[in-house]
């Protein structure tokens, strides 16, 4: 073997970024079909719920405008599938990656570091949820419910939710010692999707201590975000909870990292 | 290559490595031999840049872990020794997307994998999954995928354990070739003959200090004898009988089932102990190895 002294270019932040996403994508790339239960579950609720519930409610006020019930569900529904995309990739499968697998100390071997692992996978969760969510924006399109150009801006509004669940849901699973404590997961997840003013408004909490809880809990901002936009009833609000997803998953990046760290470079 | 002065590492309280001092040249095998727990594995990590140093000084290729780490380990292969292979993607993939972690362009990546596949004889299994590898298979793909970014150095972490003897051969004819090619190799084991065959240079490893250093040749002939009787008596009759065989040798051994007689002349031992009318189930007159140098050295067997 001929042994040519070639030292490879160092590989920038982006570049490392993309070749993590890639090996996602070649792991994936045969296994199309796992991608549409994620997709087909949020569009069920619609069906079910939205619709067929919906039939049962005449009209709907939000932020004063009078909507129909599925119009109110469809952008809830919209935000759960970027939660739940993310949320998949990120906990699950980081775990497995991590404990069992040991993919991430096989790529610590090579020039990577611990930040372009942890960009990288946050980057595909956050992928995998956008292209449901894409996937999802489109079935509304088609079914009539949006009602405003601002629903365009949906799309990039769940690429923050997917960001911001992907990083602290990555960072949260670096503390599971087992898979049993999944369960937790599983226990934060149900109640987030139930409460977050996805089936029913907030006001519905009254105004007491749980209505501020509910909204500084992050998937209500996902959920309020699209709402307004897919309604183009866009207000100061839709700028706090952008804010908000932001930080959400900046500081996740930022604890995912430092967490590799500790758990890796030993 | 690897230049390391007082060398240390610690766990909380536990000390792994007491400070040691090594040097190796380019071009060379290098061999860390000791028992578990002696300090190999962590020396090891720290060289591979992915292990903080708890103290004393560390260059590799001319260059410090603590801030270059992303360049040393650019021009690093890592065999580790568990086989952490990417088992979600297939025996290929393996390969060229390691190699794209290096930032190595998609065309030399393919045509490097290619060639890896060969070198590792696992060209027909370039499709499989890595579960469906044979232990020897896997060995042989993880050594391959740490050369595809043609490192100037490689470590190897027991490279060997857990492989049948066949196998074994197979991987130490690519070790070979893979010196003779110039590559520098370190190497960790706690097989003796392993590291009598590949090192030129090794270093033996105790309870995180270096306990002797050289050629295994230099080693041996500085603390054992050229040869070595191994007398095998009834159970549990060893220790009384150390005594009586003990002015015939330089120095005697006790092993649980078996002494051993250090002399230059073996078989002149074995007839001696006979004509004293002891009775040995079985005999055996052999050359030192560095097995021998290591119970000299610990007092233990490499294998406890």
């Amino acid at each position: 073997m001929a042994l040519i002294q070639t030292i490879p270019a160092p590989l920038t932040p982006a570049a490392a970024t993309k070749v993590l996403v890639l090996r996602n994508y070649v792991v994936y790339r045969g296994a199309w079909k796992l991608f549409i239960t994620g997709f087909l579950e949020p569009v069920f609720y619609l069906f079910s719920i939205g619709i067929g519930v919906g039939q049962l409610i005449d009209t709907f006020e939000f932020h004063g405008e009078a909507i129909p019930y599925a119009e109110f569900v469809a952008p809830a529904m919209l935000a759960t599938s970027a939660f739940n995309g993310a949320l998949l990739d990120s906990t699950y499968n980081v775990f497995f990656k991590l404990k069992y697998e040991k993919l991430y100390d096989q790529m610590l071997a090579t020039p990577l570091s611990t930040g372009d692992i942890a960009r990288g996978e946050i980057t595909w969760g956050l992928m995998r949820g956008s292209v449901y969510s894409a996937a999802f924006l489109v079935v509304m399109a088609v079914m009539g419910l949006t009602d405003s150009w601002w629903a365009l801006l949906a799309l990039p509004a769940t690429v923050l939710i997917a960001f911001a669940f992907s990083a602290v849901c990555m960072a949260v699973t670096t503390w599971m010692k087992s898979w049993q404590d999944f369960d937790k997961i599983t226990l934060a997840q149900m109640p987030l999707f139930l409460f977050s003013a996805t089936f029913f408004p907030v006001e519905v909490f009254g105004d007491g201590v749980l209505r501020w809880v509910v909204e500084a809990t992050p998937l209500y901002r996902g959920v309020v975000l699209c709402r307004e936009l897919t309604t183009g009833v866009v207000t100061w609000e839709s700028a706090v909870s952008v804010v908000y997803l932001v930080a959400m998953g900046v500081a996740g990046l930022l604890v995912v990292r430092r967490r590799l760290d500790a758990l890796l470079l030993t | 290559m690897i230049s390391a002065r007082g060398l240390r590492k610690s766990f909380g309280d536990f000390e792994a490595v007491k400070g040691i001092d090594v040097d190796v040249r380019k071009g060379e095998a290098f061999g860390f031999l000791g028992p578990n727990g002696a300090g190999k594995s962590s020396t090891m990590r720290m060289i591979a840049a992915v292990s903080p140093v708890s103290g004393g000084e560390l260059r590799i290729l001319g260059m410090d872990p603590a801030t270059d780490g992303p360049a040393i380990r650019g021009r690093l292969g890592v065999c580790p020794q568990e086989d952490t292979l990417d088992n979600e993607l297939n025996v290929f993939d393996n390969l060229y997307i390691y190699g794209r972690y290096f930032g190595i362009d998609r065309a030399t990546c393919r045509q490097r994998a290619e060639e890896l596949l060969e070198f590792a004889q696992i060209t027909d299994k370039a499709k499989a999954k890595v579960e469906d590898l044979s232990g020897g298979m896997k060995r042989r793909l993880t050594i391959a995928r740490s050369l595809i970014n043609r490192p100037d150095l490689l470590l190897l972490d027991e490279p060997t354990t857990g492989l049948d003897p066949q196998a074994r051969h197979v991987l130490w004819d690519q070790l070979f070739r893979l010196k003779q090619a110039g590559v520098t190799l370190v190497i960790t084991t706690h097989y003796m003959d392993e590291a009598e065959q590949l090192c030129d240079r090794l270093v033996v490893m105790d309870k995180g200090v270096i306990a002797a250093e050289g050629s295994p040749r230099e080693l041996i002939d500085a603390h054992s004898t050229r040869e070595v009787a191994e007398l095998r008596f009834g159970v549990g009759e060893h220790e009384a009988l150390a005594a009586k065989v003990e002015d015939l040798g330089e120095r005697v051994e006790v092993l649980p089932d078996r002494l051993l007689v250090y002399s230059d002349h073996g078989e002149d031992v074995v007839t001696a102990v006979i004509e004293r009318g002891l009775q040995p189930v079985a005999t055996l007159v052999r050359r030192s190895t560095l097995e021998d140098v290591f119970l000299r050295l610990t007092g233990r067997s490499l294998a406890d």
